[in-house]
């Protein structure tokens, strides 16, 4: 896996809970160009762990001097965006991925559906960018908590003009998805970024449209939760290893010096899948990616996000 | 390695060979007696000074034959370069990967000068000089790939990824091993792999589209894939079939070591940073079994994997030679094991 170094160039306090961090290279190169909706993932250094976290990049695939991310400060963090907010300030050295796009917009559509919620209007940011430059049919649907909560909501207007439409919960506005998806044409996609109840219910409103599949889009990404502490085998690197209540199972194996696979860390991709030969509990799966019946059947986890309520794992790595 | 470009032809004539160092550094594709398909993809590091994968893309001693068959192949059938419209993008992706490979790691006959948007690229063996903004195709004489393309050694495919599949919706294709790009173009990973025979059942394909779907940016990886070609023809395409099938047929125990070819493929993949889409480089090279025969071991080696070849293969592979090329190295074979690895003498 190839990294990127790069240092913190500036810090916004954009809302009360959401913070923009701007990232360029420590030698002053240009960071590598990328697509809309791309990810990457930020390695922090917290008490001696290693803790990786992916966020969406949300500025302009055309203008790489630097990256730009937002975080929002979670109530129920696991320490990684309360570290980015109370811990990182301009200066600050950090090791990131090279960009990687779970969510990108599909070529052929002829008119594409954006719809955020929150903190999810990130990976729309870059991809309005390639949006316009493309010159492609769009909407951008944004809903947010209450008008103080409506990050980077001058920036959209700039951006996107009479094509971008706010949802202000507190003030009683709705968005609501059947009367928006019913009035589509032919050939439009829509994609979704948001808190998981809003995503469901705007799949679920699709499809029952008649919606094709190819033409629904969602990024979900998990984070991993805390949980009971247990054991995991890795039967090919024949180590043992214990997974605290506070570390993924992907963060437990390379601390143990595992160069285990990974991409998103959100349980969205599938990269860091790997068999479980024997567990004898439970296994959580908390991923987006494996199917109902991948999930029922018990052979495989994806480490980055789903744990186990078991004494004794083996797993194939 | 100093580069000294050979005049040389792939067709008619066919006055193509290798030299010594080229003999020597040829990606020979057995590491073990046995051929089977496998997943066998790794990533594309920079291995030893002189070998093919010393850099992202290896420039050699055809490389200016190579591009002027390319401009013959070109001419006669225009659409051996076909590309959809959603893929301009990709296309300028692409021609970035190129140029900043071929000028970076050979700066002595490539070069590449930026400011902002206006780029001039120079190409010395070929004598080309061009001014262009980048992301503008008015300023190229035609379209980015179509451009670069018939610069660079080897077949270009760019895939759109869309669907968790991907989709041949672009390339430049002058060297194949019996596929049509008029044919391909547009399909999904799945497609064009039907007619492989064997791997579709292993799940090899299943297997190897997840592993791509997940390519990253700055990870490029390859693969070697191989066939054989009687005289050393780079465009051996259905199309132009009647012009290079019947050769199979002129093969004799007489002239079998210098007219049966191995056909091996560098097979490299790029993920393209502004389209998301892919960059398959198909990279042929080719050598006489007289010129592999150089190295004892590598005969030996090849002997063993054609004598026991699968016959579905040796059939979806066209070798209907394969017994007399078989027989012919039967003299480099003293039946002593060989120990695993691909290295020469």
């Amino acid at each position: 896996m190839s990294y990127l170094n790069v240092k913190v160039a500036e810090i916004e306090q954009v809302t009360e809970v959401v913070k923009r961090f701007s990232l360029v290279d420590v030698n002053g190169e240009k960071l590598p160009s990328f697509s809309g909706g791309s990810h990457i993932v930020v390695a922090m250094d917290i008490n001696g762990r290693t803790h990786r976290n992916p966020y969406s990049l949300m500025s302009s695939p055309e203008k790489t001097d630097s990256y730009n991310i937002a975080v929002r400060k979670q109530e129920y963090s696991r320490g990684g965006s309360v570290f980015m907010h109370e811990q990182i300030t301009v200066g600050t050295e950090l090791q990131i991925t090279y960009p990687a796009n779970l969510f990108s917009i599909s070529k052929l559509g002829r008119k594409n559906i954006l719809i955020a919620g929150g903190i999810g209007i990130t990976p729309f940011m870059s991809q309005i960018v390639d949006l316009n430059r493309l010159g492609t049919e769009y909407e951008m649907h944004y809903a947010y908590r209450s008008p103080e909560h409506g990050a980077f909501s001058d920036q959209l207007i700039e951006m996107c003009g009479e094509q971008v439409h706010f949802y202000i919960e507190s003030e009683g506005q709705k968005l609501d998805f059947m009367t928006l998806l019913a009035k589509q044409p032919l050939g439009t996609h829509v994609y979704v970024c948001g808190p998981e109840p809003m995503v469901d219910a705007l799949v679920a409103a699709a499809r029952e449209l008649g919606w094709p599949e190819k033409h629904i889009h969602n990024e979900q990404f998990s984070a991993p939760q805390a949980g009971a502490p247990f054991k995991v085998k890795l039967a090919v690197s024949d180590i043992e290893i214990e997974v605290p209540s506070e570390l993924s199972m992907l963060e437990a194996i390379e601390a143990a010096g595992v160069d285990a696979p990974y991409l998103c860390r959100g349980g969205a991709c599938g990269q860091c899948e790997v068999e479980v030969l024997q567990c004898d509990g439970q296994i959580m799966h908390n991923d987006h990616y494996l199917t109902d019946a991948e999930k029922n059947n018990g052979k495989k986890i994806l480490p980055c996000v789903s744990r186990a309520n078991c004494q004794n794992m083996v797993i194939k790595l | 390695m100093s580069l000294t470009f050979k005049k040389e032809t792939f067709r008619d004539d066919y006055t193509f060979y290798n030299s010594p160092a080229a003999i020597k550094r040829f990606p020979f594709p057995f590491p073990e007696d046995e051929y089977m398909y496998s997943v066998n993809i790794e990533p594309h590091v920079k291995t030893q000074p002189g070998s093919v994968t010393e850099f992202l893309l290896d420039i050699d001693e055809h490389y200016v034959a190579e591009c002027a068959d390319k401009e013959i192949t070109l001419a006669a059938d225009p659409e051996r370069f076909l590309a959809l419209p959603h893929m301009m993008d990709a296309q300028w992706d692409a021609l970035e990967l190129i140029m900043e490979a071929m000028s970076n790691d050979y700066p002595d006959q490539f070069t590449l000068t930026k400011d902002g948007s206006n780029w001039h690229w120079t190409n010395k063996p070929l004598g080309l000089s061009q001014k262009f903004v980048f992301g503008d195709p008015s300023t190229l004489p035609m379209e980015p790939l179509n451009y670069i393309g018939r610069q660079v050694q080897g077949d270009w495919v760019l895939l759109d990824q869309r669907d968790n599949n991907l989709f041949a919706d672009c390339a430049m294709v002058t060297s194949q091993a019996d596929w049509s790009l008029a044919i391909d173009v547009g399909m999904s990973f799945n497609e064009w792999h039907g007619p492989v025979p064997l791997a579709n059942e292993t799940g090899v394909f299943d297997r190897a589209l997840k592993y791509l779907l997940n390519l990253q940016l700055g990870s490029p990886v390859r693969r070697l894939n191989w066939t054989m070609t009687v005289n050393p023809r780079m465009d051996t395409s259905p199309e132009n079939y009647p012009l290079w099938g019947p050769e199979k047929v002129t093969v004799t125990p007489e002239n079998v070591g210098e007219k049966v070819h191995l056909r091996v493929e560098l097979q490299t993949l790029f993920r393209l940073p502004r389209s998301n889409g892919q960059a398959f480089s198909i990279r042929c090279y080719l050598i006489s079994l007289e010129e592999l025969a150089t190295y004892p071991r590598w005969a030996k080696r090849i002997h063993r994997v054609l004598k026991d070849l699968h016959p579905a293969l040796a059939e979806y592979k066209g070798l209907i030679y394969k017994d007399m090329v078989v027989d012919w190295l039967s003299k480099y074979d003293d039946g002593a094991p060989l120990d695993t690895g691909t290295h020469p003498e």
